[in-house]
């Protein structure tokens, strides 16, 4: 493969291109509403129609809007129809010869999309994730010639630090220093994983992009082992994601075929394999060390740090482990220049994040915003507020380690160090949003509980801790505690942050705090009074 | 406490030849262990491979398995029951996977779950006696822009309410 290559597949697939596409979405939340039945009627009705020469139906990912799904797309009309079923692909064809159709669509200007700004994200309901050619057709691979033949190691570890890329995967650590650690660090053999193990109930952001352009984590991949000198690859991804494994699988056997993976990459003494690794569903393997465990066929337990992986971790080697966003973000960053990305966003959260738009709300899907977008232009611009007129009450970011954010505060905006002020984190990207029906104590208990089931019970404040805090949180829902045991559980989540070991121990009272913050009223009124508490005097007889 | 014994090494040689030559899906098993060259790191990969050529993991299975990977069995039997994914207990003819994601569970998954907890006279993990139904939760399977989402023998649902439901699971149950 040489660049030459690289340009002719582009072109003999630009040629290729028929005057009309027809955009089918087949990401996994469509496909469950039959979206491939869409797919294959819309083919027919292009066979009946004798458009076969004009019309190319694509199966493409993620086309966002996931409320409305199935969603097709025609161009060059730009007409989105929604909740399309196959009985509706005649008249869909029918409409792409002029005049208008009955079906359902959505507004391509409402501000769901036109707010959006795509880095990540801008291929996904593009590129037909099942061909590579479809991927290069839109330069992809091409960062990576760049990267491989006209830079240095050293170069790209610079344009990585100047973009002022950050962890996507929740903590916010710069890119660019984890890849200069471990390109730093000493040993013959080093390992790249890309984290798509993606725990937190409520977010699919990384499933999407998995499923829509595996070959962009791949780029990514190759890049960050080029930059720190690594020739193996692991992607650990939840066994939860059968369509995402076999969309990357198929990946990784295109990439191989046409020499973009593997040995001798452009033609160049460089060689990278990718490898697969699925889970096997525990949540704390999405913590790093954990995850190395469970690569290396063990219990998926964390251990302390130092020696953070980046000196010590997979098999004891050197090991960048990055996100899947994260991984994203690089071929866009080394095609368009660092410059462009570190335009985009506020001071210290450059580019874009995705977010996961989920719960009481009208438009869920996934969003791409710059860093810094207030919250409500996400949730009531672009989300539309909650259904049937309700009434937003918070909006729960960052899984069971996040927190609850209260409507008062939507004008914050959404970057690292806001979020954390406000006692909430970045998180991935999953977004809940909760109405006037969601009683905030029963979220709080919800998320506990589900930290007590995934404790891996390495550390005792985390087994123990979790356990205690989802009993005590039970006894206030169950209207039988008294102020005492909330000013216990207030303590106990203060030990359990304060000395468990890994990030899963260590965020678990967040979801109690955070809900106490801003909701305290709440639980207040499910105390009963203190049948022990010194009686009150009732004045002087 | 419940482990996994290994029997004695020539005897596991043997008793390994019989449960070879008896049952086709060791065989694949087998050839799926070769594939990843007997590396004791693929533990997880084979244990899926297991799984889905036996329904569930079977002590027999871990065993084989073990002595395979050359694992002791404690190392093997550990993983097994460290992540959700696995199970040790056979599996009913049918599944029903209620996703218990945030996303499903403001959106009402958990009165999905008792509604069918009811019908089934079952509790979430647990089987049916006669070995029609398992219900099963999830951590969340992505699917939160169709919440809530209910996974009926591997197709995930969009969004389901209890009467949709147990308009499927009557179809499995018996009255």
């Amino acid at each position: 493969m040489t660049l030459n290559d690289l340009q002719q597949i582009k072109e003999s697939e630009l040629a290729a291109r028929k005057k009309i596409v027809l955009r089918c979405c087949l990401a996994a939340g469509c496909i469950s509403s039959d979206s491939k039945g869409v797919k294959e009627s819309l083919e027919k009705a292009v066979a009946a129609a004798g458009l076969q020469d004009q019309v190319e139906v694509r199966g493409v990912g993620c086309m966002k809007l996931c409320c409305e799904g199935p969603l097709v797309q025609a161009d060059p009309a730009n007409a989105l129809y929604v909740k399309v079923t196959p009985a509706n692909a005649p008249a869909i064809v029918a409409a792409l010869s002029g005049g208008k159709s009955a079906l359902a669509q959505a507004d391509s200007n409402a501000p769901f999309f036109r707010l959006q700004e795509s880095i990540v994200l801008a291929n996904c309901g593009q590129v037909d994730p099942e061909r590579i050619e479809s991927y290069i057709a839109v330069d992809g691979y091409l960062a990576l010639h760049e990267a491989i033949v006209e830079m240095e190691p050293k170069d790209v570890l610079d344009a990585i630090v100047k973009s002022g890329l950050r962890g996507r995967g929740g903590a916010g650590f710069p890119t660019g220093l984890k890849w200069g650690t471990v390109a730093k660090s000493p040993g013959a053999k080093k390992y790249v994983i890309c984290n798509a193990d993606e725990g937190d109930p409520g977010a699919f952001m990384d499933r999407s992009v998995l499923e829509s352009d595996p070959h962009a984590i791949l780029e990514g991949m190759v890049i960050a082992g080029y930059a720190v000198g690594a020739d193996q690859g692991f992607i650990y991804v939840r066994a939860e994601y059968p369509l995402a494994i076999s969309r990357l699988q198929n990946a990784i056997r295109q990439a191989k075929r046409v020499g973009l993976l593997g040995a001798g990459i452009f033609e160049s003494p460089i060689n990278f394999n990718i490898d697969i690794r699925i889970g096997a569903g525990a949540f704390v393997c999405g913590e790093e060390t954990a995850l190395m465990a469970s690569v290396e066929g063990k219990r998926g337990t964390p251990r302390p740090r130092p020696p953070f992986p980046a000196e010590r971790g997979l098999f004891e080697c050197p090991t960048l482990i990055n996100n899947v966003e994260t991984f994203a973000n690089v071929p866009p960053i080394l095609r368009r220049g660092a410059d462009w990305f570190a335009g985009i966003g506020t001071e210290k959260s450059k580019g874009t994040k995705v977010f996961a738009l989920a719960g009481k709300i009208q438009n869920t899907g996934l969003i791409e915003v710059p860093m810094g977008t207030p919250l409500r232009t996400i949730v009531e611009a672009m989300g539309g507020g909650a259904p049937d007129g309700g009434k937003i009450k918070a909006v729960q970011t960052g899984g069971p380690s996040g927190g609850c954010i209260p409507a008062q505060h939507l004008d914050t905006p959404v970057d690292y160090e806001s979020l954390t002020k406000l006692g909430s984190i970045m998180g991935s990207g999953g977004m809940i949003v909760m109405d006037e029906t969601t009683r905030m104590v029963d979220v709080a208990r919800f998320f506990m509980e589900f930290c007590m089931d995934e404790s891996c019970g390495k550390c005792i404040p985390c087994r123990a801790g979790t356990v205690q805090m989802h009993h005590m949180l039970v006894k206030i829902l169950a209207r039988e505690a008294t102020a005492r045991d909330l000013a216990q559980l207030e303590e106990l989540c203060d030990m359990v942050k304060h000395t468990s070991l890994c990030g899963l121990g260590q965020t678990s009272p967040n979801p109690v705090l955070s809900t106490l913050r801003f909701f305290r009223n709440e639980y207040e009124e499910l105390l009963q009074p203190d049948p022990h508490a010194a009686p009150q005097l009732a004045g002087k007889a | 406490m419940t482990t996994v014994l290994a029997p004695p090494k020539n005897q596991a040689a043997a008793r390994f030849a019989t449960l070879l030559g008896s049952d086709k899906r060791y065989k694949i098993l087998e050839a799926h262990i070769k594939k990843f060259q007997h590396r004791q790191d693929a533990l997880i990969e084979v244990l899926h491979k297991a799984q889905e050529l036996f329904g569930y993991l079977e002590d027999d299975v871990l065993r084989y398995t073990a002595w395979q990977l050359k694992l002791p069995a404690s190392r093997v039997y550990g993983v097994a029951t460290f992540y959700h994914f696995f199970t040790l207990k056979p599996q009913g003819e049918h599944n029903c996977v209620v996703c218990l994601g945030t996303a499903c569970y403001v959106k009402g998954a958990d009165k999905i779950l008792a509604a069918v907890e009811a019908r089934a006279v079952i509790k979430a993990g647990e089987t049916t006696p006669d070995n029609k139904l398992s219900l099963l939760t999830a951590r969340c399977i992505g699917a939160c822009g169709i919440a809530p989402a209910v996974v009926y023998d591997g197709t995930v649902t969009p969004r389901q309410t209890p009467e949709t439901t147990l308009a499927q699971i009557n179809q499995w149950v018996a009255p």
